[in-house]
């Protein structure tokens, strides 16, 4: 259903932890920065549903400071 | 098919990285990602045709690309180009392209026929509107039609609503729901500077030191731009300091909350004066040489009677005078009336008076919509004066803005009753000018103010406003003592037009109701906070008959004899306003860019001279208009200065007491737009934010035995509501104070508000009266 893509930036010296707990949850790509304490997390979900898991787990998230959104695809009326 | 479903998705979200990926790139100079990651990012947009835009959902005013693909907008991202968000968008911003796809959306004109709505063609609706104009012109004068337009009208649309019915009908009767929350920046400005809008830019956030947040929730109200704070705080460390009423987000990811008690934000802002000068953190040489002093009228009253007027007589005193006047706002007296201890007060005039530090004031609904607005606006602008912290980059007291162009159309177009374009009709030179500009006589253009936005209500209850058209709000859920003005609309002898995308509690009582395009379904331009305007092209067809709130009055105008004035051709036309408008500001201190770089770039900031926005408004070294010879000029003054007021702490119009012991605070949340007409139609924001509901102090609410999703009763001594509890969720109010938001059509929190305003700007207090509470 949609795709968004963010900037997650996680509390100081917690980018590691925050790549791990952001890949465990599914529906969620994370790519982190090489050089900068910043990761790009991209999520795919497919219904309103899995959408409001997602969201209920990145909330849980205590090494994520900041999810700053890039963009949205909503791709349900092609 | 499987498989294209999959290639296509996969493509996707390979943009949604590459997005990303630009963004970061933009907020994060020499950031690299690994190589592996970066290969088979696609290069082209496949079918997805990405154009520019400012987002509609807030003053932000961030740059966005819509993706449009087979006619329909399907994709929002952050345009890395955009030097207001680097390539940055928030979940509002984001869903405003499927908030054109609502399945309600009003696509036909429809009139009240015998109670009922019926379908009818857009020309019939549009000749029925022109004859009822004439009509109600005929019988009952000019004054008694009147436009009701909004902070999220295109600049166009606001131009040609004032050309219509200033300079050919002849009536002030123009206002916008600006009103209810840009007022009292407006006349801070004015008072202080003599000019409107902020001095500073977007920029300043990138320079500042410190940040004070003065009752704005930016967290929620202004995203993207506290990501930017954010990111500062992680690059250089920054210091956030939220004062505030309630705890919120903001408050969360601050370094310091610090909560005071409603209203007492005047005596705390006289209070840091007092530090400051106490302190010898006075800069001298600059306050010798651009402030004046002034002092005003007080015990001005609230507006809470019709007809009520008032004119503040302004009166020079001395620094001296000034300083004696402080001498009651010493942090130990203030702590007592504002709750703010005395250590808290002297934490923030330290910051502000510390010659190295580089301070940003940042404020928007907390200061405006208040009953002393215009005072709190001036005590900040004194602040920022007196340590002559002001128009340098990182020094800058920043009003920042709701709407996507409250600035750009109901401040700069001059969409307010006293407004033209350029100045106000109260002056014969102002007149002029624009009578010339709009080929109509000059006496068509009245010198007298009509009503400002409560008044101009109040007057359709009265009989004395006859016809109204709204067009891109909805008062019917945001006036405040709203069930006054909704019998009033109701009664015999209206005619309500109502221009909008969907159904609205205001569309139910319009006599005509027109479909509106939104927002890139037709051309326009709209203009942000830091002076910033921005312009987007039609991008998508509207549905059905819909059409643009500018040709809807074109077509009026047209019909009602104003041929001349509306020349413009349907093709053409958003050019040729534009073009129109553009002489209005001709000039070093308020230019406009041309319509061909708008088009280029994304934006530009008037005054825009010499092919270069301005960043800094009166610093010579960036604002060709300051011709003074010194390194600051206040050219909106005559002597070139600009004025520290001397205002008082005075309480609000209706406080907490025995029969109505709590304070009732409204205002918004992040997932909803205003009264929530588009985003409530957006199933995820709807689900997040299903209804309103009314946050208890978590003591207040164990005392009453309430708990999240109790019932509870708010009465006010207009009436009544029920709503359901939330206690310890998203904001946390202070003691004996509650606050709800007002998004909700079903539960409509401004029946019960009050509708006192600040006797200088008009605009009402939606943040304050009293209230009773119980369980049921
Ligand atoms: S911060 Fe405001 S302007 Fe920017 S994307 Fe969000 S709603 Fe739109």
């Amino acid at each position: 259903m949609a795709i968004k893509s963010y900037l997650a930036h996680p509390y100081n010296g917690q980018k590691e932890k925050l790549q791990k707990e952001l890949s465990i949850i599914p529906h969620c790509e994370v790519i982190p920065a090489a050089n900068k304490d910043v990761l790009i997390l991209v999520t795919d979900t497919n219904t309103r549903q899995e959408e409001d898991i997602l969201k209920e787990k990145l909330e849980t998230i205590t090494s994520l400071k900041l999810l700053a959104m890039v963009s949205g695809f909503n791709t349900k009326n092609k | 098919m499987y498989n294209s479903v999959t290639n296509r998705r996969s493509f996707i979200k390979k943009m949604a990285i590459l997005s990303a990926m630009t963004a970061a790139a933009a907020m994060f100079p020499g950031i690299v990602f690994a190589e592996e990651q970066e290969r088979n990012l696609p290069k082209g947009s496949g079918n997805l045709e990405w154009k520019k835009a400012p987002c509609r959902f807030c003053g932000v005013g961030c740059g966005v690309l819509v993706g449009v693909e087979n006619g329909k907008a399907i994709a929002v991202k952050g345009d890395p180009k955009s030097a207001v968000n680097k390539g940055l968008c928030c979940v509002k911003g984001y869903h405003s392209v499927m908030s054109m796809y609502g399945k309600d959306r009003l696509t036909k004109p429809l009139v009240k026929k015998n109670g009922r709505y019926v379908e009818t063609s857009m020309k019939e609706a549009l000749d029925l509107i022109a004859s009822k104009m004439k009509e109600t012109i005929k019988d009952y004068g000019k004054d008694a039609v009147s436009i009701y337009g909004s902070g999220q009208w295109t600049i166009p649309d606001g131009y040609v609503a004032s050309k219509l019915f200033k300079g050919c009908i002849g009536t002030n009767n123009v206002e916008a729901n600006a009103r209810l929350c840009m007022a009292s920046a407006v006349t801070g400005f004015l008072t202080s500077f003599g000019a409107d809008e902020p001095m500073g830019c977007y920029e300043d956030i990138d320079h500042a030191d410190v940040f004070v947040l003065w009752g704005n929730n930016m967290a929620e109200m202004h995203p993207v731009l506290f990501s930017r704070l954010l990111d500062n705080r992680l690059k250089r460390g920054v210091k956030i300091i939220d004062f505030a009423t309630r705890t919120t987000r903001t408050s969360m990811a601050a370094d310091k909350s610090i909560l005071f008690l409603p209203q007492t934000d005047l005596a705390v802002a006289n209070a840091i004066c007092y530090e400051i000068i106490k302190n010898g953190w006075v800069n001298k040489s600059f306050v010798k040489k651009h402030c004046n002093f002034s002092k005003g009228l007080t015990n001005m009253g609230y507006g809470l009677e019709d007809k009520y007027k008032f004119k503040d007589k302004p009166e020079k005193i001395s620094f001296e005078e000034y300083k004696t006047f402080l001498e009651d706002y010493s942090p130990e007296k203030v702590e007592k009336i504002s709750g703010v201890s005395a250590k808290d007060i002297k934490y923030m005039a330290a910051y502000y008076g510390d010659p190295n530090k580089k301070v940003m004031s940042l404020w928007c609904m907390g200061m405006n919509q208040h009953s002393r607005g215009t005072w709190i606006n001036n005590l900040v602008y004194n602040i920022h004066l007196l340590t002559g912290k002001i128009s340098t980059p990182g020094n800058s007291p920043f009003s920042l803005t709701g709407q996507p162009s409250a600035c750009g159309t109901v401040r700069e177009v001059g969409t307010l009753t006293h407004k033209l374009p350029h100045g106000v009709v109260m002056n014969p030179k102002h007149r002029e000018f624009a009578a010339k500009i709009w080929e109509v006589p000059v006496e068509n253009i009245d010198p007298k103010p009509t009503y400002h936005t409560v008044e101009m209500f109040r007057a359709l209850d009265r009989g004395d406003i006859r016809f109204m058209w709204i067009q891109v709000t909805n008062p019917m859920v945001t006036m405040p003592k709203l069930k006054r003005y909704r019998d009033g609309a109701k009664k015999e002898g209206r005619f309500i037009v109502v221009s909008d995308i969907y159904p609205t509690p205001t569309t139910d009582i319009a006599d005509v109701i027109l479909p509106s395009a939104m927002w890139v379904e037709r051309e326009g331009m709209y203009g942000n906070s830091e002076r910033r305007t921005q312009h987007f092209e039609q991008m998508v067809q509207p549905p059905g008959e819909a059409m643009s709130d500018t040709w809807q009055l074109v077509e009026v105008a047209k019909r009602m004899g104003f041929e001349k004035q509306f020349y413009y051709k349907e093709d053409t036309h958003i050019e040729e306003i534009y073009n129109e408008y553009r002489k209005h500001h001709v000039g070093k201190k308020h230019n406009m860019a041309p319509l061909a770089v708008l088009k280029e770039q994304s934006g530009a900031m008037w005054p825009y001279v010499d092919g270069k926005s301005t960043k800094w408004r009166f610093n010579a070294k960036y604002d060709p208009a300051c011709s003074n010879g010194e390194e600051f000029h206040f050219y909106g003054k005559p002597d070139g200065k600009a004025v520290i007021w001397q205002r008082p702490y005075e309480p609000a119009a209706e406080e907490p007491d025995a029969a109505y012991p709590y304070w009732l605070n409204t205002g918004r949340v992040v997932e909803h737009w205003h009264t929530g007409s588009m985003t409530r139609r957006i199933p995820v924001l709807h689900k997040a934010m299903p209804h309103a509901y009314v946050e208890l102090n978590p003591d207040d609410a164990k005392r009453l035995q309430i708990r999240t999703g109790d019932k509870v009763k708010l009465t006010t001594r207009r009436g009544e509501i029920v709503l359901p509890a939330s206690v310890n969720e998203r904001g946390v109010p202070a003691p004996m104070q509650v606050f709800v938001p007002f998004f909700d059509e079903n539960m409509l929190i401004n029946d019960i508000t009050l509708d006192s305003f600040c006797p200088i700007s008009k605009e009402p207090d939606y943040k304050k009266c009293a209230v009773q509470i119980e369980k049921v």
